[in-house]
């Protein structure tokens, strides 16, 4: 009895969480305008996207936001986490501390503060300034995701390669990166999630016509909700439920850090 | 083959190591033996090139190292961690120095595989670290150090990680490979027993200076200080006065012994090993007391016998049951006396050179 009870209680979770997920990726498939009568299937909506100018050019930015700003934070939150295992005691937690603020802080919040940043210093919001926010959010999750691989990393570990005859570049090279591989790997994908699924901060941050994905389909959705919407949805759902999927098994294989996966969840 | 001249390290106000001298000979088994923070492995780091010396010179072969970098020296290091490289499988471990002198591929496969017939994991090649339990690891560590073929093997505290018996194992191993391969090791651990097992010579520091350098027989027997009698084995120290040559006075008796040279009603301390101590009827021997306690300890009983109110430690393989009365015998080569000394961590200088001139009688 208490078992069914259990499953149930289960049952009812997962429906209510991933019921309008189901909806949306059912409509998409709708051969009719139609968001609530199904009439038969189709892929037609899936096809108009791709002829859609807007769409393609915010997939675009979508794309090359994401690959840039994960790029430049993987490199700027593994040269940071390196900082940080070679801190000690009370100035570290500190900094870790700060580290971690942005992680917790609404991105209402983060998305304000940075356009009224931009907006002070007289940058013009666009292509580059949503680039630096997606930078900005993007280099904690690095650090979280590389600082674990850096305190296994002994130190006895350089001592070895240096005893065995290694340079201290050869032993950058061909011990320490390797070692720590796995969690900047770990981090840079994160960083790539976050940026495809940033819609507050994205908002705030860009002008000037630039928008990504999630800001063209808000701007969509403004205008009356059109299946397309769904298909468009659904791909992102998709794209960021496989890229999850890529960095939890990273995790479990003990490849990084595993904590921020609830706060990427949220963000979904 | 490596000399250690005056070698001192400060960290901060700490002398890690203070004013330390010795000398290694070559296939020489050497180890550095002391307490935890007593400055032994902050000397072998010094040796590998991991530290940089504050004052004094290390000589290899007669030439000052200590200007060249860990990756031009001589030497490998066995850390206590083992170390390996978790990214590479086994045969890339014992490999990677080899490629770093960019020898030719076959000549790598060869002594690989000869390295690992050396510690016993022949078909190991393909497996990756983390499979490899920590005895395994360790012998990786070292097929990974030898196969260089250093002329000096430094080992830091390689057993440490190790369950008992596989110490036991892993010791004899090492000083057989030591033997046959003909490398001079330089050993550092805390562990006074293994110590004694392995070592063709002894260098006991504490508080980074060295209190007594010698043979194994040496350091047990002969102890140069209080400090070396209590952390080589147990003992029993007691306070006692030289009366006149070979007549020590403690425990309220007169004892013959073998040591002379002291001036008249000197203060001195007196070292009797516990396996040393003879039990025998009371009223026979000089001592004569009552059974404290008695435990059993396999090969031989560990007993405390109260003397008028002093604790002794008695090890026999005959049992004196708890609250019995015995007497305690012993004879003037089981008395070793040392010059006293006030705070006996810090007067290194003095038994210094008497445990030096001891290892080269």
């Amino acid at each position: 009895m208490s078992r069914w009870l259990q499953k149930s209680y289960l049952f009812l979770i997962f429906t209510f969480l991933y019921a309008p997920i189901a909806v949306l990726i059912v409509f998409s498939f709708n051969d009719s305008k139609s968001t609530s009568n199904w009439s038969g299937f189709s892929l037609r909506w899936y096809a108009e996207l791709f002829q859609d100018d807007k769409i393609l050019s915010a997939l675009y930015y979508t794309l090359a936001i994401a690959l840039i700003s994960s790029l430049i934070s993987t490199v700027m939150g593994t040269f940071a986490a390196f900082g940080l295992s070679q801190m000690r005691g009370r100035f570290k937690g500190f900094v870790l501390g700060v580290n971690n603020l942005p992680i917790l802080n609404p991105d209402i919040v983060t998305g304000i503060a940075l356009m009224s940043l931009f907006v002070f210093t007289g940058t013009r919001l666009g292509f580059m300034t949503m680039l630096m926010a997606h930078i900005t959010f993007s280099t904690p999750y690095v650090i979280l995701s590389v600082l674990p691989k850096f305190k296994q990393l002994s130190s006895e570990m350089l001592d070895a390669a240096l005893d065995l005859g290694a340079t201290p570049w050869y032993a950058f090279r061909k011990v320490i990166l390797p070692e720590i591989m796995p969690g900047i790997i770990t981090g840079f994908l994160m960083a790539f999630t976050l940026s495809i699924d940033d819609f507050v901060i994205s908002f705030f941050t860009t002008g000037g016509g630039v928008s990504n994905l999630s800001i063209e389909i808000y701007s969509m959705a403004r205008r009356g909700i059109k299946p397309e919407i769904n298909a468009l949805s659904t791909l992102m759902f998709l794209t960021v439920l496989l890229l999850l999927f890529v960095i939890n098994r990273r995790s479990e294989k003990g490849a990084g850090v595993v904590l921020p996966k609830t706060d990427t969840l949220e963000r979904m | 083959m490596i000399q250690v001249n005056h070698l001192v390290k400060v960290f901060g106000e700490d002398r890690v190591v203070d004013d330390i001298s010795f000398h290694v000979d070559s296939r020489e088994f050497m180890t550095i033996l002391g307490p935890s923070g007593c400055g032994k492995t902050t000397t072998l780091r010094m040796i590998g090139g991991f530290e940089t010396p504050t004052q004094g010179d290390i000589l290899f072969e007669g030439k000052s190292i200590i200007q060249v970098p860990p990756y031009e020296r001589p030497v490998n290091t066995i850390f206590q961690r083992y170390a390996l490289f978790t990214h590479l499988n086994i045969f890339e471990n014992i490999a990677f120095g080899l490629r770093i002198k960019k020898t030719d591929e076959n000549e790598i496969k060869r002594r690989v595989a000869r390295m690992l017939e050396l510690v016993n994991l022949t078909g190991f090649e393909k497996r990756a670290v983390s499979s490899l339990s920590g005895g395994q690891q360790q012998r990786i560590a070292i097929a990974r150090a030898l196969v260089n073929e250093p002329k000096v093997l430094l080992l830091d505290e390689p057993l440490g990680a190790l369950d008992l018996k596989l110490r036991k194992e892993m010791q004899l191993e090492l000083k057989y490979m030591q033997q046959d391969l003909g490398i001079t090791f330089i050993y550092v651990t805390h562990d006074q027993e293994e110590a004694l097992t392995m070592s063709n010579r002894i260098i006991v520091m504490n508080h980074g200076r060295i209190q007594q350098t010698g043979t194994p027989q040496d350091i047990y027997n002969e102890p140069a200080n209080a400090f070396v009698a209590d952390f080589i084995g147990e003992s029993n120290l007691i306070p006692g006065v030289m009366k006149e040559d070979y007549w020590v006075e403690f425990a309220g008796r007169t004892f013959p012994c073998l040591d002379a040279g002291f001036s008249q009603n000197e203060s001195v301390d007196v070292v009797i090993r516990p396996e040393d101590i003879d039990l025998v009827a009371p009223g026979e021997g000089l001592l004569h007391g009552v059974v404290d306690s008695a435990l059993f300890k396999g090969v031989h009983y560990e007993m405390v016998v109260l003397v008028d109110g002093r604790e002794w430690l008695v090890h026999s393989t005959d049992l004196a049951p708890e609250d019995s009365e015995v007497g305690l015998r012993i004879t003037p080569d089981d008395i070793h006396i040392m010059k006293k000394s006030a705070a006996p961590v810090h007067e290194g200088a003095p038994f210094k050179e008497a445990g030096e001139a001891a290892v080269h009688a």
